[in-house]
């Protein structure tokens, strides 16, 4: 169990920058997930602190100690590697008791863990054979007890879920958790899915061309996304973006002109992103005019591609069937207080602004 | 399917089949099997200086396997060669070159393989003569004025361990084939079975154990059966730098077969012990093959061919 802490940590190969200066503290036990981009150097910083990288600049603390100098081998970390890292010689048997050979434990009882291990993840019937004879999603199922069988302090999980199915996944999602819950392993997960990162995790870290962009819990990343791009990343379908400038209290754009105000003092003047989430708007008598090009069914809702006054907008309604047709004229509406406003300039979140009809 | 198709598959087969293994079928016929016939002719003659083969005799054999007082030696010192050459040099000093220069960077490493292919570059007479002059038992021998600078007593290498020497020698030239080989196959094992390794607990000694040498066992099979064969029949460093002497200390088994034919000219004498030879390497490379368990190392087509 531990308490990991980055300080100004870098990391560079030449000219390329994988990771901007990033100050991070992950308390222990906590469960965090890494979303992000590809290439923005989520794995970098998974090696950086499994000690297979060492940072270009910069101080990775557990519990307080500086660990640069500190070997992988003794760092006490489980890594689930991204192309999984199955020692191809060793059966899964093998292959899962490994790092228990380099502890001090009897080979039977070394064994008897493994098992156990591989029970959770179910792949205790394919204990005896070779992973290049496992499918994708086994592989997967292997290196993660590979990482959980030494019980470490950190566990570090690069995409652990990616290749399962959609059932398996949201089993092992929910054992996955149980069991960090239940150890109180120190956990980061890497995810491309974002509905993993909200539901397993207790924060989330957003990441971008080597930058941490925001860190927060779910409900901070719906409610108040730090900036244009985390708002663009997160939320599916992802927010409606309106850009405009603002001028003495009004909101102009295009052909419309709403009312712009804040609750912390003067309404915000020049360029202005507005984002309207899909899930807000409503269909109405009165509203932004508007009217529907295309309906995309999602199962459980329904996504209205709308061309109005305020350029293309997404309506997301939660109820399966059709309430309108394609070429309807329609009016939304919304509420002002669920709006979030970004500076076009610096692409970050104007604190208190909002919009309203 | 039409018996049209059928027949015209069968003519594919029947070409694929020629142009792919009719290359091999053809070396293997003009270099192996042609060779060895005419040798087992001559060794049932009594061919001499003159070529002129005479009639059939048994005399060769007899005179191999019962009056040949240097045989036996003969074979227990090609026998003490190629292990300790394979042993010390070719196989085990290659993989360690290839572990130490992996794991330097990679300019530095380049640079120690380069020093070590060297002597595998220059001709064989060169370097047998820097080896004339670095085992010169007089004070101008390099090894000795490295010996008298050490305040070592001075040393004739070539009377007193001749054996020695030419595994020495050898081992120089032949480490680096091995130490290619054992690179590149190093080179090719995923980085981050690496990775994994050393967070699993490993350290540096034993991500080589239990990682790098069993995804290289077949390059170190394959090295030891080739070397094994090509230093069985290989003789000209030992023929350059010895010249299989002092006495016979250093006349390994082929010397020995390429003296009686060509320096005493009893050609068909010469061929009777090549025979045994032959018989030697394929029993050799047979039991290699069984041991090592080589054929696990024919993977099955990854395409399909029809
Ligand atoms: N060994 C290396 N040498 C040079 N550049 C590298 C190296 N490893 C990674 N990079 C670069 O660093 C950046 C971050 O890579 P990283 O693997 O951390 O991305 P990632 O966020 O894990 O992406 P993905 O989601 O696709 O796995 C990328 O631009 C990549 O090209
Ligand atoms: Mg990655």
């Amino acid at each position: 169990m531990a308490r990991v802490e980055l300080k100004q940590v870098t990391k560079a190969w030449g000219d390329v920058v994988a990771v901007e200066p990033t100050d991070l503290v992950i308390e222990n036990g906590e469960f965090v997930a890494v979303l992000g981009p590809s290439g923005c150097g989520k794995s970098t910083t998974l090696f950086m602190l499994a000690g297979i990288y060492a940072p270009t600049s910069g101080a990775i603390l557990f519990d307080g100690h500086e660990m640069n100098a500190v070997e992988p081998k003794d760092r006490n970390i489980g890594i689930v590697f991204q192309s999984y890292a199955l020692y191809p010689h060793m059966n899964v048997r093998d292959n899962i008791a490994f790092p228990l050979k380099f502890q001090k434990l009897p080979k039977s009882e070394a064994i008897a863990r493994a098992e156990d291990v591989a029970r959770l993840v179910h792949v205790d019937e394919l204990l005896d054979r070779k992973p290049s004879q496992l499918s994708g999603g086994q592989q997967q199922r292997v290196a993660l007890a590979r990482a959980l069988v030494k019980q470490p302090n950190l566990l570090l999980l690069d995409e652990p879920l990616s290749n399962l199915d959609a059932t398996l996944r949201l089993t092992m999602r929910t054992e996955i958790k149980a069991l960090q819950k239940r150890t109180g392993i120190t956990t980061i997960l890497v995810t491309h899915d974002q509905l993993e990162a909200t539901t397993m995790a207790d924060r989330i870290i957003c990441m971008s061309r080597g930058r941490i962009e925001q860190i927060g819990t779910p409900e901070d990343f719906y409610s108040r996304p730090a900036s244009l791009f985390v708002a663009k990343f997160i939320g599916s379908p992802p927010l409606n973006l309106v850009e405009g400038t603002g001028r003495e209290g009004r909101f102009q754009t295009g052909g419309a002109s709403l009312r712009l105000g804040s609750d912390q003092g003067a309404p915000p003047e020049g360029g202005i992103v507005a984002g309207l989430r899909p899930e807000m708007l409503t269909f109405g008598p009165e509203g932004i005019a508007g009217e529907i090009v295309a309906i995309e069914p999602m199962g459980r809702e329904t996504l209205y591609i709308l061309d109005t006054d305020l350029g293309g907008l997404r309506v997301l309604e939660s109820r399966p069937d059709r309430t309108h047709t394609v070429g309807q004229k329609v009016h939304v509406s919304f509420d002002a207080a669920e709006t979030v406003l970004f500076d076009a300039a610096t692409e970050t979140r104007i604190a208190g602004a909002w919009v309203a009809v | 399917m039409s018996a049209d198709l059928i027949t015209q598959q069968k003519r594919r087969q029947r070409t694929n089949f020629v142009i792919f293994l009719g290359p091999a079928c053809l070396l293997l016929l003009m270099f192996f099997v042609l060779p060895v016939v005419v040798d087992i002719a001559v060794a049932f003659t009594d061919m001499g200086r003159t070529l002129k083969a005479g009639e059939f005799t048994f005399e060769n054999f007899e005179r191999m396997f019962t009056r040949d007082r240097r045989l036996l030696k003969t074979l227990t010192l090609t026998f003490i060669y190629v292990l300790g050459t394979l042993a010390f040099f070719n196989v085990t000093f290659g993989l360690i070159l290839a572990l130490v220069t992996t794991a330097l960077p990679s300019r530095a490493g380049g640079f120690f393989r380069a020093v070590w292919l060297l002597p595998r570059m220059s001709p064989s007479v060169v370097y047998a003569l820097l080896w004339a002059w670095a085992i010169d038992p007089t004070e101008r021998g390099l090894i000795n004025q490295i010996f008298l600078a050490l305040g070592i007593p001075i040393l004739d290498l070539q009377n007193d361990f001749p054996m020695v020497l030419i595994i020495v020698a050898n081992g120089f030239i032949g480490a680096s084939m091995g130490m290619i080989i054992f690179t590149s196959a190093i080179r090719s094992i995923p980085e981050h079975l690496f990775h994994a390794a050393r967070t699993d607990g490993a350290g540096g000694l034993r991500v080589v154990w239990h990682i790098t040498l069993p995804a290289i066992r077949w390059p170190i099979s394959f090295i030891t059966v080739y070397q094994t064969l090509s230093l069985l029949v290989s003789f000209e460093y030992i023929w350059l730098i010895t010249d299989g002497g002092p006495f016979f200390d250093t006349t390994v088994y082929a010397l020995y077969v390429y003296k009686r034919a060509f320096e005493s000219g009893q050609y068909a004498y010469g061929a009777t012990l090549a025979l045994l030879l032959v018989v030697i390497g394929v029993a050799a490379s047979m039991l290699m093959w069984r041991f090592l368990n080589m054929k696990a190392l024919l993977q099955e087509p990854r395409i399909e061919v029809h």
